[in-house]
């Protein structure tokens, strides 16, 4: 029986020239933030019609992809598939990383980002913003002592699967409560759904698990280590099973909203009359997204050819941004119907379509989040015994402890 | 004699017990007829907000004009937001709809601002409780506490809030407003506390329309209370059951 | 190691040197002084602040000892045209002590750092003369 061992990555030329690539954008966020910080949101796009605009699209990008991306140490931990046995402790780690990532974005887009003390000593319970707080920082406290006991030793195998327990549990309901942002919204017929959480459960899981798929492979790629074809096609199955899950979801989501005549117009919108967003809909998120990548993934003999499953991945991903930007701009873009059966008009855009062009300062902010991320998940790659020093087939199938 | 439950702010952590009695505040009154209280401890009745009344609006909608809007300019003028020639970044705490019977052409026009809900969605989702609904049903913006998350924004069903997108400067002393938070109407909180009615009210009856009308929705000797009991009125969007302070007549 | 950790002893005696007792120059206010006096003030201005915002704000008692708006009034600072100055000019009464004890100031970026006139003219007290009348006037017909 194979044990596995864990190396750090070495800091060669490559990493430190990634590494200096994502000190860039980080850098260029911070310009951003600045630049929002001294002038006011109206140098970014967002108005008083399109509150929440492409900072939030990345921003819930990143949260959902982090507690997804913890899913392969739950797999291993919970569900007790030795063949994730492995990467727990890189799934840990980018979970932590993914999540500041995005909480960063988040945090640095508030109208007050010096007020986030405020944020985390005052709570109104009965809002989901106040709960997620708790639930966020919660994930990193949990997940932090997780990877603690992975990485200990003589820590026995019930404590891990304990704590492995409740970070699932946790990232559960911290997904749950990500969703729930905007289905407990009753002004806005794009949101005010139940099933918003349960799709945003089923997003995690597929951005998740891509978004951690094309990391390893980014990470083995630099430090020459196997990423075994076999196991890359397991999880290639594993992700083409959710991606079908995100689709499944969408589906009813947008079934039922048609059926609802006060939903109408949001579905018009989104489905056939929105422009931009109808083509993200369809394009970029239903078919690229979707379709194409559950193909690759699926089909007998493409799913064979590894490159196949990163590119599936890739797609997902951007496919998962689409279906972001459609829920939270597409959502806001059609007008409050506060007056059934008339036709309105007014000096603040009552009865109008609204339209959003994101600025620079948006995408550096959204970028730089990604950034972050990257830059974390490498910064613990190196420092830590993070990346097991091969994740052939041979190492998988021996049935590594 | 029963003393009617004690209203704590809303707001948890910062007001505790001991803070609120050594304040003096007026803490709990004994309503003997509507409009007269008895205070049971220590300070002025009038002092603060109290639950013996909810202020409330009535807004006939036949007697609005479609080409007047004394009221947002009155409101503007009061309250220090202006119009920056940016209609989308700007705040508008009032404005006037223009609406339009898509199946009849039946056309009619209305100003429409914070609802001021019994059960506001915007209190209910502000993270830090910034958004909060006083004991008299005014629902304001503590901006102390604001962190500009615009969630506010996003849930309210009456698209009432703005969010300030750029630096204020020179604003009115008795309604500060700054970048980066979100307001909107306060039912001129600071001219209700010292017995005024709104301003937007004040300008209506000014050019003669009188459409809007202002008083204490839990008094039944108000005027608002007597024609709301004789006359049908509706409130916007009435099926989220957020029971509004504001109504409409004739709409 | 000892000599790193000399050096810096060093250098943080020098900072410390450095911020030897000044005398600030603070603008002298309009009114009477506070009855609690200045040391009270200047420890607890901050503490009464936030209470009162509280009373006034989520209560609505506006019956307050000192509200923020009067503190503008009485702490007014000219300028050299005779008219208040904002928290933008430097010598704004907040800002004296406040950039030598370099705590940043959050209440201006909402509140008016310059009085309201009418408040000013009352906190007065005294008739002024024609061309301080005619000046007010003239800013407030604008």
């Amino acid at each position: 029986m194979a044990t596995i061992t864990y190396q750090e990555m070495k800091l060669s030329p490559q990493v430190w020239m990634l590494g200096a690539l994502m000190g860039a954008f980080i850098a260029a966020a911070a310009w951003a933030v600045w630049f929002v910080e001294h002038h006011g949101h109206i140098v970014t796009g967002m108005n008083n019609q399109t509150v929440w605009g492409l900072p939030h699209v990345f921003a819930i990008f990143l949260i959902v992809a982090a507690s997804g991306a913890l899913n392969v140490a739950s797999i291993a931990s919970v569900f007790g598939k030795t063949a994730y046995k492995p990467m727990a402790r890189l799934s840990g780690l980018m979970a932590i990383a993914l999540l500041a990532g995005g909480l960063a974005v988040l945090v640095l887009d508030l109208g007050r980002p010096d007020r986030i003390l405020v944020a985390m000593t005052e709570y109104n319970f009965v809002s989901i913003f106040s709960w997620n707080i708790y639930l966020y920082t919660g994930f990193f406290a949990i997940v932090g002592a997780y990877l603690y006991v992975q990485m200990a030793r003589g820590v026995s195998p019930k404590t891990i699967r304990i704590l492995g327990t409740v970070a699932f549990v946790w990232r559960l309901a911290l997904t749950t409560g990500t969703g729930s942002i905007f289905g407990w919204l009753v002004a806005r017929t794009a949101y005010d759904a139940a099933i918003m959480a349960p799709l945003f459960i089923a997003m995690s899981f597929s951005f998740g698990l891509a978004t951690f798929i094309l990391v390893t492979k980014l990470l083995c790629a630099i430090t020459g280590r196997e990423f075994g074809p076999l196991l890359l096609k397991r999880m290639g199955n594993l992700l083409a099973v959710f991606a079908a899950a995100v689709l499944y979801f969408t589906t009813v989501q947008h079934l039922s909203n048609l059926y609802v005549a006060e939903h109408t117009v949001v579905e018009t919108f989104i489905l056939r009359t929105g422009g931009m967003i109808t083509m993200l809909f369809w394009v970029a998120q239903v078919a690229l997204g979707g379709l194409i990548p559950i193909l690759l993934l699926f089909h007998p003999r493409l799913n064979k050819i590894p490159a196949n499953t990163l590119i599936a991945s890739l797609l997902i991903i951007l496919g998962g941004f689409a279906q972001l930007y459609v829920i939270v701009v597409g959502g806001q873009a059609v007008p409050l119907d506060i007056f059934p059966g008339y036709e309105a008009s007014s000096s603040f855009f009552d009865g109008a379509i609204n339209s959003y062009t994101p600025t620079m300062v948006e995408w550096l902010l959204g970028l730089g989040g990604i950034a972050l991320a990257l830059a974390l998940t490498g910064f613990g790659a190196v420092a830590l015994r993070i990346l097991p020093s091969t994740l052939s087939d041979v190492q998988t199938a021996s049935g590594s402890t | 004699m029963k003393l009617p439950a004690i209203n704590f702010s809303k707001k948890p952590g910062e007001m505790n017990r001991r803070d609120f009695f050594k304040s003096g505040a007026a803490m709990a009154t004994v309503t003997l007829a509507p409009g007269v209280t008895l205070m049971a401890f220590g300070g002025d009745a009038n002092a603060a907000a109290s639950s013996a009344n909810r202020w409330g609006l009535l807004i006939d909608v036949n007697k609005c004009a479609s080409d007047c809007t004394a009221c947002v300019t009155a409101c503007s003028d009061e309250n220090g937001w202006e119009n920056t020639g940016n209609p989308e970044t700007d705040a508008q705490w009032i404005r006037k709809v223009d609406l339009k019977d898509n199946k009849t052409g039946y056309e009619v026009s209305l100003p429409v601002m914070c609802q001021h809900c019994d059960d506001a969605p915007c209190v209910d989702v502000c993270p830090t409780g910034a958004s909060f609904k006083r004991t008299d049903g005014i629902v304001l913006v503590d901006k102390h506490t604001c962190i500009g998350c615009r969630y506010c924004m996003m849930a309210c069903p009456f698209k009432a809030r703005s969010f300030v997108h750029e630096k204020v400067t020179d604003q009115k002393s008795h309604a500060p407003r700054g970048k980066g938070t979100v307001e909107s109407c306060t039912l001129c909180v600071h001219r209700i506390d010292v017995g005024g009615r709104p301003a937007c009210v004040d300008a209506c009856d000014a050019t003669g329309h009188g459409a809007m009308v202002f008083g204490d929705l839990k008094d039944p000797e108000s005027e608002i209370s007597k024609m709301l009991s004789q006359y049908p009125s509706t409130a916007l969007r009435a099926d989220l059951g957020l029971n509004a302070g504001v109504r409409y007549q004739n709409l | 190691m000892v000599r790193l950790l000399a050096s810096f002893l060093i250098w943080v005696a020098l900072l410390g040197s450095c911020a030897t007792a000044q005398t600030l120059d603070v603008p002298k206010a309009l009114g009477d002084p506070h009855p609690e006096g200045n040391a009270f003030m200047r420890i607890n201005h901050m503490n009464l602040m936030r209470h009162d915002r509280d009373q006034t704000m989520r209560l609505g008692n506006r019956d307050i000892k000192y509200s923020l708006k009067e503190c503008v009034a009485c702490h007014v600072v000219a300028g050299p045209d005779a008219l208040p100055i904002s928290v933008e000019n430097e010598r704004h009464f907040c800002r004296t002590c406040h950039e030598y004890a370099a705590v940043k100031i959050d209440c201006f970026q909402c509140h008016n750092s310059k009085p309201d006139p009418k408040v000013q003219i009352r906190l007065l007290g005294k008739v002024p003369d024609i061309s301080e009348l005619a000046r007010y006037i003239e800013e407030v017909s604008e």
